[in-house]
């Protein structure tokens, strides 16, 4: 993988500080902003895909059996995916840690 | 040689645009600059320079259709004055951290209040940190000659900055001089096509100011200031080649009779020329006196300054514009911080003057000389600097 910009020193950046490499924002975490996480009921959910459609952050991947969960490393605990889905079947739990 | 015409620097300035054949001009009119936009909206209009000329509602926009053209690598041109500046301030700083190559011509007016259209430096240097390239032409010709290195220097590979001319307002845009054009086949030899690294064009797609966190910003920072700084040896060359072309050398620090010179004047602008007639007076009368026109403002020519100041013992440092509640005038300020490390310090006085376009004339600047030389031996150190001519001071 290409070194964040974090590692990069100054000589190192592009001119201007341009961005040349599309797709980096996937390197930014931005999980730590999250205050509560979606939690999934399987028993509820109908496998719809709505969160994973809504989540403005593209943080939901659907999982082998057809369910769908968060990349918590992206996820910033927003709430769109409960609030959207038809079945309630998404619950935002309080991050304790 | 080019023909050698007399034209109002204004349009002169404009011409020297059109030969750069710039692809675009964004600009919106202010007194002083108004004549130069004015014959560049004339020349697009009659189809002599094949641009587009967008004439804005504001300088803020102005400076962003700029930031825009040299953003896909098409040559861009603006100018304004003081208040103008003062609204495209934004855009003035972020094209420098973009790394955004042009020209913009700056006719030095007064920042108001009391409002002022008149001439002085106050403008100049509310935006000296502002990143850009920055010189100083002291007549039509140099004007000229600066629109073409300004391109020459903004779209070298090894600078990709804005390149700032500051010319006095109606001092020298409103007033008609001798000015040799040059040739078309001079141009071309001087100033090759804009090739910037990374044009923004969609098969090829970036990312252009980004946002910079905390973790990196300082490091994009001292990137934008390292390339200002080492810009000087392609400003110098860019220097070189146009006196190689042209036959006029120009310097980072311009120096007037300053052999054996015990005192030597320092100035900005076209303060120059008249304190160079001011030299020749005070050396017929026997004063060991000479000039020094700081012509390279930003990246400042430290070793070059250093080296013009040679053995001179005392300084007279003309400043135009004020640093409220400062140490002096801006100029001042920088002279003193520059020879701080000096072994053998100069003694150093400083005087504002000439704001708002009052005349300053070769007696005023002979009795700045007298002042000058009385703190001198009394008490050089005692008063940072003094207002000139300020009725009831």
């Amino acid at each position: 993988m290409a070194k964040t910009k974090t590692d990069l020193s100054w000589q190192e950046l592009e001119i201007g500080g341009i961005i040349i490499h599309p797709g980096n924002a996937a390197e930014y975490k931005t999980g730590d902003w999250r205050s509560t996480r979606p939690v999934w009921d399987t028993k509820r959910c109908v496998r719809c895909g709505a969160c994973y459609i809504f989540c403005p952050d593209a943080s939901i991947y659907e999982t082998e059996e057809g369910y769908f969960e968060a990349d918590l490393y992206h996820c910033k605990g927003c709430g769109i995916c409960a609030h959207e889905c038809p079945t309630q079947a998404i619950t935002m739990v309080e991050e304790e840690e | 040689m080019g023909k050698r015409i007399g034209l109002e620097v204004s349009i002169s300035a404009a011409e020297a645009v059109k030969m750069a054949n710039v692809d675009c001009v964004g600009a919106y009119p202010i007194t002083p600059q108004t004549h130069i936009v004015e014959h560049l909206s004339e020349l697009v209009n009659d189809g002599e320079l094949d641009a587009e000329f967008i004439p804005v509602e504001s300088e803020h926009s102005a400076m962003s259709v700029c930031a825009g053209v040299a953003a896909v690598g098409a040559r861009a041109f603006t100018c304004t004055s003081s208040q103008g500046l003062a609204l495209m301030n934004e855009i003035v700083h972020i094209v420098a951290s973009m790394r955004l190559p042009m020209v913009m011509i700056l006719a030095n007016r007064s920042m108001s209040g009391p409002i002022s259209i008149w001439n002085d430096h106050t403008d100049v240097m509310s935006i000296r940190d502002c990143g850009w390239v920055q010189v100083f032409a002291n007549n039509g010709q140099e004007v000229f000659d600066h629109v073409l290195f300004g391109y020459r220097v903004a779209e070298s590979e090894k600078v990709m900055l804005p390149v700032m001319i500051h010319l006095d307002g109606f001092i020298l845009t409103h007033v008609i001089e001798p000015v040799e054009f040059w040739e078309e086949e001079q141009v071309a030899r001087y100033l090759p096509d804009f090739k910037p690294t990374y044009p923004l064009h969609p098969d090829r797609p970036v990312t252009m100011g980004p946002l910079g966190m905390p973790d990196m910003y300082s490091e994009a920072k001292v990137a934008q200031d390292e390339a200002l700084i080492q810009s000087k040896s392609e400003i110098i060359s860019a220097w070189k080649e146009l006196g190689d072309i042209v036959g006029r050398y120009y310097k980072p620090i311009e120096a007037y009779k300053t052999e054996d010179a015990e005192t030597l004047f320092i100035t900005q602008g076209s303060f120059g020329e008249t304190v160079s007639l001011v030299v020749d007076s005070l050396r017929d009368e026997g004063e060991p006196v000479g000039l020094l026109m700081d012509r390279l403002w930003r990246p400042f020519p430290f070793e070059e300054f250093r080296q013009a100041v040679g053995n001179a013992r005392n300084l007279i440092v003309i400043d135009r514009a004020i640093s409220y509640g400062g140490q002096g005038g801006p100029l001042a300020i920088d002279v003193r911080s520059i020879l701080y490390k000096e072994k053998n310090q100069p003694n150093i006085t400083n005087f504002i003057c000439g704001l708002a376009s009052r005349d300053v004339t070769i007696d005023d600047f002979k009795n700045i000389y007298s002042k000058s030389m009385e703190k001198m031996k009394t008490s050089p150190r005692e008063e940072d600097f003094e207002y000139y001519g300020i009725r009831g001071k």
